[in-house]
């Protein structure tokens, strides 16, 4: 079955915006009948995601894929790429700048996070040319 | 999707124009307009009165009873939302209110916020026991939107009856024991600043019958009220503290809990809906508590208050002024009759119908529907945006061809054939 497709353009480093795409594809996943841990997982999981392209990638592209079983979700950039994931995945590492953790992000949580509450996490990443994730929870 | 519901916010179909101003402003998108007159869809209102408070027609209105409508009781207790003390002008003590009450036909009164302290010390009490945070529901406008809305935060909501209820159930068994009567000779009324308490009482929230026995609006005692405060009694005497008072304000209810340090207060229902999409998304850390009023400033700011909301803030600020921090706590544990006896549970009204995969080709059909549509949310369709209005299409509430933008281009193209024939 064909999926219904949604997407969201996030802006580098504008906290005002940083989560409407999970606000608003939560409502939209309610109205399919979507509740519970899988709602909670996608929002979690695209939310920690809007928020790392809007601190570290200045700004990226989010797709969501919904299915009757599942919903993948793409986060795109062009950002300046990763690294060390394995490092980026470590519960409590963070890149942040102080000025980020001084409001309050940069925890260290957000790839974890991800992770954790998507059934499927997949990333890809080139220093200088950018990060490409892909999550998939299943309903 | 027929939901049996005695709602207190309705139309007056002669005054409304068919406006879309409520159509707007409604945070459930429960109105449409139809044959140029505005519809509540009932399963969806939560009678926050966000459409009272913005026809400019005043089409939209609370119906509430009158003192007319009590006549068969034998005995009547009023039972003041502590609000009602803001309304006046000249009114230096609670007391002079009080005094008033019995003057408009009460046989006695029962302070709301009396029960709001005990209300206060039941939470300090069950707070670590409602998963964190715990959502007030004091308010049921908000408890009601979380109904329909958030079903993963029905289970923050803290379980225990709101000071209005536990009002009519105390002053009840109070006054059964003092004069004999019995329960239903006693009507317990209730002086509401807003429609949702209104509607609570056919509909309550948490208990499977409510005590009270009815409702009048500030709106609609106040000319006579104003009239008999003028002769107070001597031996009345006001019966709650700066807690129970400062309920009436939002922030009034969390500085009634001394023992959780991390508590929150928001006001007025769009940034209540923020708060709860927010909470929902466990974007808080550490929160114990948070209070949710519909209306700005909390129930001085309801639909059916005479006094500015912010006027009525600085009124109840002097009135408290030199009360007692509270006068009433439980003396035992929390009595069962302060706890709900039934459970939230989630009506999903804004979930398309069928089964999963129905509801999915569903969406299909609304986002296919959507690229066709101009997006201005203009409301001409009588939905209040574009989206609402596919859904609305395609649960058959609506027809595609009620677009009016889409119908103007379809009229240009035609027009523009013909001039070129």
């Amino acid at each position: 079955m064909e999926a219904i497709k949604f997407s969201y353009t996030v802006p580098g480093d504008d906290f005002t915006r940083a989560g409407d795409a999970s606000t608003d594809l939560k409502s939209k996943l309610k109205k399919m009948g979507v509740t519970g841990a899988p709602l909670r997982n996608i929002s979690i999981s695209l939310y920690e995601g809007e928020i790392n392209l809007a601190i570290h990638a200045g700004g990226g592209e989010i797709t969501a894929l919904v299915y009757p079983e599942k919903v993948e979700l793409y986060l795109d950039d062009n950002g300046p790429g990763i690294a060390d994931i394995s490092l980026a995945l470590q519960e409590g590492y963070s890149s942040a700048t102080e000025e980020i953790r001084s409001l309050g992000f940069g925890a260290g949580m957000g790839l974890p996070n991800m992770k954790k509450y998507a059934d499927e996490f997949h990333i890809e990443s080139e220093v200088g040319k950018g990060t490409h994730i892909k999550m998939v929870v299943n309903l | 999707m027929a939901i049996k519901y005695t709602h207190s916010v309705t139309l007056d179909s002669d005054l409304c124009k068919g406006c879309i101003n409520c159509i707007k402003k409604c945070p459930t998108q429960a109105i449409r307009v139809r044959n140029g007159k505005a519809i509540i869809l009932e399963g969806r209102c939560i009678d926050c009165g966000e459409c009272v408070k913005v026809c400019p027609h005043h089409a939209k209105k609370v119906i509430c009873p009158s003192m007319d409508d009590y006549k068969q009781y034998k005995y009547l207790v009023a039972l003041p939302a502590p609000a009602l003390y803001a309304q006046f002008n000249n009114v230096t003590e609670v007391e002079q209110v009080l005094a008033g009450l019995k003057g408009c036909g009460f046989d006695s009164f029962f302070e709301v916020a009396k029960a709001a302290e005990l209300v206060s010390d039941a939470t300090r009490r069950l707070i670590g026991q409602t998963p964190k945070p715990v959502i007030s529901s004091a308010c049921p406008a908000v408890v009601r939107l979380i109904k329909v809305r958030f079903p993963s935060l029905i289970e923050h909501v803290l379980p225990i009856v709101s000071p209005m209820e536990l009002a009519a159930r105390l002053a009840k068994t109070e006054v059964m024991e003092a004069t004999g009567l019995k329960e239903e000779e006693i009507g317990c009324i209730f002086i509401s600043p807003c429609p949702a308490k209104m509607t609570y009482i056919n509909n309550p929230i948490g208990s499977k019958k409510s005590w009270v026995d009815g409702v009048i609006s500030f709106k609609d005692i106040y000319p006579a009220l104003c009239q008999s405060m003028k002769n107070p009694e001597p031996d009345i005497l006001e019966t709650a503290g700066r807690i129970g008072i400062s309920w009436a304000i939002s922030g009034g209810e969390c500085s009634g809990l001394f023992n959780v340090e991390n508590y929150m207060s928001c006001d007025g229902i769009e940034r209540v809906i923020k708060v709860l999409e927010d909470l929902e998304d466990d974007k808080f850390e550490n929160l114990d508590f948070v209070e949710l009023n519909a209306c700005d400033g909390g129930c001085v700011g309801g639909v059916s208050t005479v006094e500015n909301p912010y006027i009525a803030r600085t009124k109840l600020r002097k009135l408290r002024k030199y009360m007692p921090v509270s006068r009433n706590r439980l003396e035992k544990s929390i009595p069962a009759n302060m706890l709900w006896d039934k459970h939230l549970e989630y009506v999903p009204v804004f979930e398309m119908e069928g089964t999963r995969m129905e509801k999915f080709k569903a969406y299909a059909e609304v986002e296919e529907l959507l690229k066709e549509l101009p997006g201005l949310d203009c409301g001409s369709c009588g939905s209040p945006t574009c989206r609402c209005f596919a859904e609305d299409v395609v649960r058959g509430y609506n027809t595609a061809d009620k677009c009016v933008v889409k119908m103007q281009k379809k009229m240009e193209k035609i027009l523009s054939t013909l001039m070129h024939d």
